[in-house]
């Protein structure tokens, strides 16, 4: 019989593990991604011609990353890695890719998506001024390109990502003129005891947050508020703190951004069910422990199918390639796959804590005023939305997008969803588990219109 | 679970836009309206269609009709008392051949006869109005009071002036059972019973069911339209553009997005789910390209499908039950209901409350699927199709 | 012309010689389009649908707000994209869509 034909998308930590397994096993998995060089975002690999030493890139991961970077090369003619593949659809067995050879299409027997995470957003005033960014975008910025957005920076965040991009932009020589943690410190105190599950994680967040200290970053927690101000581009961050009172300060640029969101639009597109998570007030794939998605044959694994860094990713990269090939009836070592559980319950503890440390600071937008832009890509405003609520039965996001366009732009709703579920569920007295999840619609990511298409 | 009761003159199945048309003209005549729509109102075919506002192309027999429904255009807007971005951008239908061109002189001199003017451009007239345009169109036939509105907001927007009025307008509610009732209708849902004088089957893609459950069975076929739309472009797609012998069909709206569509999408056989295909939108976008050189360089940023409903003759299904008095089909608008949504909303409420309608509607009887086995005896005791 | 960003690490290697709105500017082997342009200038396209002007914002091409357009024609998606020898570049003078007033 054939060897089952099995797809990986994502040549991050997920995908690269279980391509490394599934080759281990003696099966030639295709490996699709649209970067140039594996790693995903995490582990971003910046064009050979600006490369740099791996310490300087990736800080205390730097072995991990050189390790996950070296995984596919060490496995010739056993892993079908197949860069610059933009998998746009997914429809039954078969994707939709496009690369340099133009429009193609690939059936598989198994697929396995692995295809990250993005920027969790949410709109403020001045969000859409040159010069904004968001926090992981200004981490890869310096990681991929060795730029700083600005001079004179100001960070804002809501996670473990907010120290560890201000430590990297100050131990880079840049200057940072804040770093402003939209969560109340008191819930990372409260969760003390669920992070010292992970105490290495811990200790590393830690020192972080001590470092930036020490070099006088101006710090604060539990912000309620936050506009950057200037003309034609950011000039200034002004922030009202837990206690009422405002601040403002100088700065060329705004890296600001508020957890993560996975990019699961191909599972949905693949027909897997979602499920909204209380705790993150995320929209997830369903996935079982061991990496099943509800639709057989699809498998999810990494931030794609919940937020949970690189290392949960790379085990469960391993523990979902395991499942595969129980799934495909070949033999696998069930004290590995017991090995990894463990250790993914061990992090799993440690996430819980994490979440609860840095709850998702939806009260940003709460108050935003009606003349702000929400959708970017489409210039729709938090007026539009809370009147389409009010007045035009938008009860629901994608009868949202159909009344006002919310969504309706090249991004899809990646950078406006959050916040316009948070304001229609405001203006409709709901909540955003009852406004849904915008659907995916292929193309995922825009595609070009070519001729001898047909 | 406690079922909720109903009572009402008129019941209607299908949220689309002629069903929350009907209701709403219904109400105006005094008429209590229970409207039941599966889903949300005018998220069906409705709402996915490719907007075209058009008379120019139509079966000769839809031709009145259209030509009732396009002054509504024109106020529909105010009437509906939201935007629906109506623009009278005229549609010009391209001839790639001699013989296409021929078809379109045809056409304009009968359709002249029904009222409808058409223009016809040569291949001068074509390059130097339609610049755009790439190599092969040899001539054009342009109406130029055609043009397109965004069909997503139009349903909803009936919808809810349906329910200003009136109505009562219960939306996730699929009809389980249609039947009769005495001398009425009762309908159940999951959570209602409905119980009515007067039903009006505008069920789009499923009407074929609630025909069929009254002895009238029809060749209703599903009708998937694989729709496409770009990034915002700058505006030069002046004309809403379709082609002689279909397969391409194109606008740009004041935003700069072009939609374009041609060819079929997907659906599961009970008609719920859709997809569009994927050789469908390569297709479309390599005609399109061919069609509009300028295209190049731009790129499609969302595909769409849904499920309209299609009778064999391309012509819908419109007028009294052959079986069952009191009972109005409008159904099976193959792909071009749109424009005639509004007026098909009065034709369905003139029936209803007057017994008869404005528009001649004997090519729509349902009997020309269905006479073969029905009962020959008159369908409805008020009034007769003129 | 002071751009939005800055290089935080000197860039060793060949220039990548690319024009913006026409005029001559040395990018470095291995930027990306956006890092190219935004060295020298302070946003990549004007808005389509209100005031304002873009510069990206997510670094991975998830956000697509980062697209440019290219004097051949081109659009491409700043933040994914390389710098070529001869790539041509419109900012001010890139085609805008439809309707500026939203």
């Amino acid at each position: 019989m054939a060897d089952p034909r099995v797809v990986i998308v994502g040549a991050g930590p997920a995908g690269v593990r279980a391509a490394e397994t599934l080759a281990r096993a003696g099966l030639v998995p295709i490996v699709l991604d649209e970067a140039e060089r594996p790693g995903g975002q995490i582990y971003r690999q910046p064009p050979p011609a600006a490369a740099r030493d791996a310490s300087a890139l990736y800080g205390f991961e730097a072995r991990k990353a050189e390790a996950i970077h070296r995984v596919l090369d060490a496995w010739p003619g056993r892993i079908d890695y197949r860069p610059r593949t933009l998998v746009w659809n997914v429809f039954g067995n078969r994707l939709d890719v496009l690369s340099r050879d133009g429009h193609g299409e690939l059936s598989f027997d198994r697929l396995l998506l692995a295809t990250g995470a993005m920027d969790r957003v949410l709109p403020f005033p001045g969000w859409t001024l040159p010069g904004v960014y968001t926090l992981g975008g200004a981490q890869i910025a310096l990681k991929a390109q060795g730029i700083a957005i600005g001079a004179r920076v100001a960070f804002v965040g809501a996670g473990p990502l907010l120290p560890l991009v201000v430590h990297q932009h100050a131990k880079a020589g840049v200057q940072v003129v804040a770093a402003l943690d939209a969560t109340p410190f008191a819930a990372k105190v409260a969760q003390l005891g669920g992070l010292a599950t992970a105490p290495r994680t811990l200790a590393k967040g830690l020192w972080y947050t001590a470092r930036n200290r020490q070099r006088g970053v101006r710090a604060a927690s539990g912000i309620q508020a936050l506009r950057a101000e200037g003309e034609g581009r950011v000039e200034a961050l002004v922030w009202r703190d837990s206690s009422g009172a405002e601040h403002r300060v100088a700065c060329d640029a705004i890296g600001a951004s508020f957890g993560l969101r996975p990019e699961a639009q191909l599972a949905d597109l693949a027909g897997c069910r979602f499920v909204h998570q209380h705790e993150t007030g995320l929209w997830l794939p369903e996935r079982s422990p061991e990496g099943r998605s509800s639709v057989p044959h699809v498998y999810l694994a990494g931030d794609s199918a919940s937020i949970g860094g690189a290392d949960v990713a790379e085990l469960q990269g391993r523990r979902t390639a395991l499942t595969m090939l129980e799934d495909l009836g070949r033999d696998v070592d069930a004290s590995e796959a017991a090995r990894l559980d463990r250790a993914l319950a061990r992090q799993a503890r440690f996430r819980r804590a994490l979440d609860a440390a840095y709850p998702f600071p939806r009260h940003l937008v709460d108050a935003i005023d009606d003349g702000e832009v929400v959708c970017r890509c489409e210039g729709i405003t938090a007026g539009a939305l809370r009147a389409a609520a009010r007045e035009r039965g938008a009860d629901e996001a994608n009868r949202a997008k159909a009344l006002t366009r919310v969504g309706m732009g090249r991004c899809q709703g990646r950078v406006c969803g959050e916040a316009a579920a948070a304001l229609l569920a405001k203006s409709t007295g709901s909540d955003v588990e009852r406004i849904g999840r915008l659907r995916a619609q292929p193309p995922v990511k825009p595609i070009p219109v070519v001729a001898g298409a047909s | 679970m406690s079922i909720e009761r109903r009572r009402a003159d008129v019941a209607i199945i299908g949220g689309g836009i002629a069903g929350c048309a009907a209701a709403a003209r219904l109400r105006r005549e005094g008429m209590s309206v229970v409207l039941l729509e599966r889903g949300r109102c005018g998220a069906g075919a409705s709402g996915v269609n490719f907007g075209g506002v058009r008379q120019q192309g139509r079966d000769f027999a839809e031709l009145p009709l259209a030509r009732r429904a396009r002054p509504l255009w024109d106020t529909l807007s105010s009437h509906l008392g939201e935007e629906v971005e109506f623009v009278a951008s005229g549609h010009v239908k391209l001839a790639r051949s001699e013989a296409d061109m021929a078809e379109l002189e045809r056409y304009a001199r009968a359709a002249a006869a029904l009222g409808l003017r058409l223009e016809l451009l040569g291949r001068a007239a074509v390059q130097a109005q339609l610049p755009w345009l790439g190599a092969g169109v040899v001539g054009a036939s342009l109406c130029a009071e055609d043009g397109h509105a965004n069909p997503r907001v139009v349903g909803p927007a009936y919808a809810r002036l349906a329910r200003r009025l009136g109505a009562e307008v219960r939306e996730h509610a699929p009809v389980r059972d249609a039947a009769r009732d005495g001398e009425g209708f009762a309908l159940r849902t999951d959570a209602l019973e409905v119980r009515s004088r007067f039903l009006v089957n505008c069920a789009g893609a499923a009407a074929g069911r609630f025909a069929a459950a009254f002895g009238e069975d029809v060749p209703l076929a599903p009708l998937v339209p694989n729709m496409l739309v770009t990034e915002p472009l700058p505006f030069f797609i002046d004309r809403s553009v379709g082609v002689c012998g279909g397969g391409i069909y194109l606008r740009q709206i004041a935003r700069g997005n072009v939609i374009l569509g041609g060819g079929d999408g997907w659906c599961d056989a009970e008609g719920l789910r859709s997809r569009p295909l994927t050789a469908a939108s390569l297709a479309s976008m390599h005609d399109a390209l061919a069609l509009v050189p300028g295209l190049a360089g731009s790129h499609i940023i969302r595909t769409w499908t849904g499920i309209d409903g299609e009778m064999p003759d391309r012509i819908p299904v419109l007028g009294w039950s052959q079986t069952t008095p009191n009972l109005v089909h409008a159904f099976g608008f193959s792909g071009h209901g749109f424009q005639l949504g509004p007026i098909v909303g009065e034709v369905i409420a003139e029936l209803v409350a007057k017994g008869r309608s404005a528009s001649p509607l004997a090519p729509f009887a349902i009997e020309r699927f269905t006479a073969a086995r029905a009962p020959t005896a008159s369908p409805n005791p008020v009034g007769i199709n003129p | 012309m002071t751009g939005l960003l800055r290089r935080a690490v000197e860039r060793r290697g060949a220039d990548v010689p690319i024009t913006i709105d026409g005029a001559p500017v040395r990018a470095k082997e291995g930027d990306l389009l956006i890092t190219a342009v935004l060295l020298h200038r302070t946003s990549l396209r004007r808005f389509e649908f209100g005031p304002g002007e873009r510069a990206g914002f997510c670094w991975m091409g998830a956000c697509q707000d980062c697209w440019v357009a290219l004097a051949d024609g081109r659009r491409v998606r700043a933040c994914t994209t390389g710098v070529e020898p001869g790539m041509a570049v419109l900012v001010e003078q890139g085609s805008i869509a439809g309707d500026r007033r939203g």
